[in-house]
């Protein structure tokens, strides 16, 4: 290779977002989150610290959680994105907010969406847990309310569900 | 904050990869899991021009489990060292060291060899892979080379690693019976950067320790071993006196600094009592 290539101010991509193939041209510099909010109007992916501290901008990549402002757009080419507008409704996803609401567990509902995909993530692999190891796994989540003990109830009530211990 | 203007580039191949960043030289980052590095550019700590996206790099991501030497991809994630049962047979140390890194969601995402690389000294997998004598394979536009682990740690938040060379992949020692290995730290709250933090690795026979590696983090500027507490440790029986001189020996290894919030001797205090508790562990029951 004589001279390398130099890179790309806009990227096109094609990501499946919730179950739906989208293609775009996107900026380099454009973060996940920032992508679904503004190109798609998914606004149910809150952004609240956008340095990757307090889990707002939550979203599963290939099933797995992730955040939203820690990932390029251009990174999520090829990739299964699922956001809380695609999960909403169906199976444990369900289950959860179901919780969610029941329990009180919502408050203002800035950080509820993050909070349901992790919990998500935790509540899929259908192992009994403990209080301390759902709170340790949603310790990268923060609720400005200071609503915790609600939510972890949420989700404890979720899990004896659907693994009880 | 959002990230400054910046271009993006995925190459095909490490090779392209390699040679990318080279001629880029210092405008140019390379991209793995990006936990660290989006988290800077959103806060306008650093400002590269050019991302060089490693992170669906196959030749980046395959791992092997011979009988003595473990290979882990360099994009190898740090939930994969928490949920392989290879790994946590092969090498127990690494899925404690990943239930300390951030949450579950950064963990799903940031790897190995961008933790290795980016050499932050609060990172628990620098002070591992001294520890345990591991070796990186490092891709270069010059050809591969290796470098052992305690060489590639060159200062805080320096390495070894020349223009448009990366981290292929990391070869550890398996873990061998008899020998111990603890890691434990302190911060804020879990998932926070470490203030103190420590891993040791020794041999055991009873109480008598073997050649033994204490590697901190948190409260120094890289990852290498702990000279003095390592020596006062090595070939000596377990006893309360052996304890204090490791004790004693901790000011001679670490010199902390100021940070805020935090002042040079709180650190040190932290670090020897974290030293004491590692220490109980040696003998307990836990591997």
């Amino acid at each position: 290779m004589s001279v390398a290539e130099s890179g790309h101010e806009f990227i096109d991509v094609e990501v499946i977002v919730n179950g739906r193939t989208v293609r775009s041209r996107v900026r380099a510099r454009q973060h996940l989150a920032d992508f679904l909010r503004q190109e798609l109007e998914l606004t149910g992916t809150h952004l609240g610290c956008e340095h990757g501290v307090c889990g707002a901008c939550t979203v599963l990549i290939d099933g797995r959680t992730a955040r939203g402002c820690l990932t390029l757009a251009a990174q999520a080419h090829g990739k299964r994105i699922e956001t809380v507008e695609g999960l909403s409704g169906q199976g444990a996803f369900a289950r959860l907010q179901d919780a969610f609401i029941g329990l009180n567990a919502a408050q203002c509902g800035f950080c509820t969406s993050g909070m349901l995909l992790t919990a998500y993530e935790l509540v899929s692999e259908k192992v009994p847990r403990t209080r301390n190891e759902i709170r340790d796994y949603l310790s990268g989540n923060m609720c400005r309310c200071t609503g915790y003990h609600a939510i972890i109830d949420a989700v404890a009530s979720v899990l004896a569900e659907v693994a009880p211990a | 904050m959002k990230a400054p203007n910046i271009t993006y580039i995925r190459p095909c191949s490490l090779t392209e990869a390699c040679h990318i960043l080279a001629e880029h030289d210092d405008e140019a980052v390379p991209l793995a899991g990006g936990q660290s590095l989006l988290a800077a550019l959103n806060l306008r700590l650093a400002a590269p021009k050019l991302l060089v996206d490693i992170g669906e790099l196959q030749e980046l991501r395959d791992s092997s489990f011979g009988s003595g030497d473990i290979r882990l991809g360099a994009l190898t994630r740090h939930h994969e060292l928490l949920d392989s049962d290879e790994v946590r047979r092969a090498l127990p140390l690494l899925p404690r060291a990943a239930a300390f890194i951030g949450h579950a969601g950064i963990r799903n995402r940031g790897t190995l060899g961008g933790s290795l690389a980016f050499a932050d000294p609060a990172a628990e997998l620098p002070a591992c892979a001294v520890a345990l004598g591991a070796t990186i394979s490092i891709a270069g536009p010059g050809g591969a080379r290796e470098l052992a682990a305690a060489d590639f740690f060159t200062g805080l938040m320096e390495t070894a690693l020349r223009p448009g060379e990366l981290i292929a992949a990391v070869r550890f020692p398996a873990a061998t019976q008899g020998t111990r290995y603890v890691i434990d730290e302190l911060s804020r709250r879990h998932g926070d950067f470490a203030v103190a933090g420590l891993v040791i690795a020794a041999p055991m026979d009873g109480k008598r320790v073997g050649e033994a590696r204490i590697v901190y983090f948190g409260c120094v500027d890289r990852a290498q071993v702990a000279r003095q507490v390592s020596t006062a440790l090595s070939g000596r029986e377990l006893t309360q006196s052996t304890v204090e001189a490791v004790i004693d020996a901790v000011g001679e290894d670490l010199a902390p600094d100021d940070t805020p919030g935090w002042r040079a001797e709180t650190k040190l205090r932290l670090a020897r009592t974290l030293t004491r508790r590692a220490l109980a562990q040696l003998t307990g029951a836990a591997a």
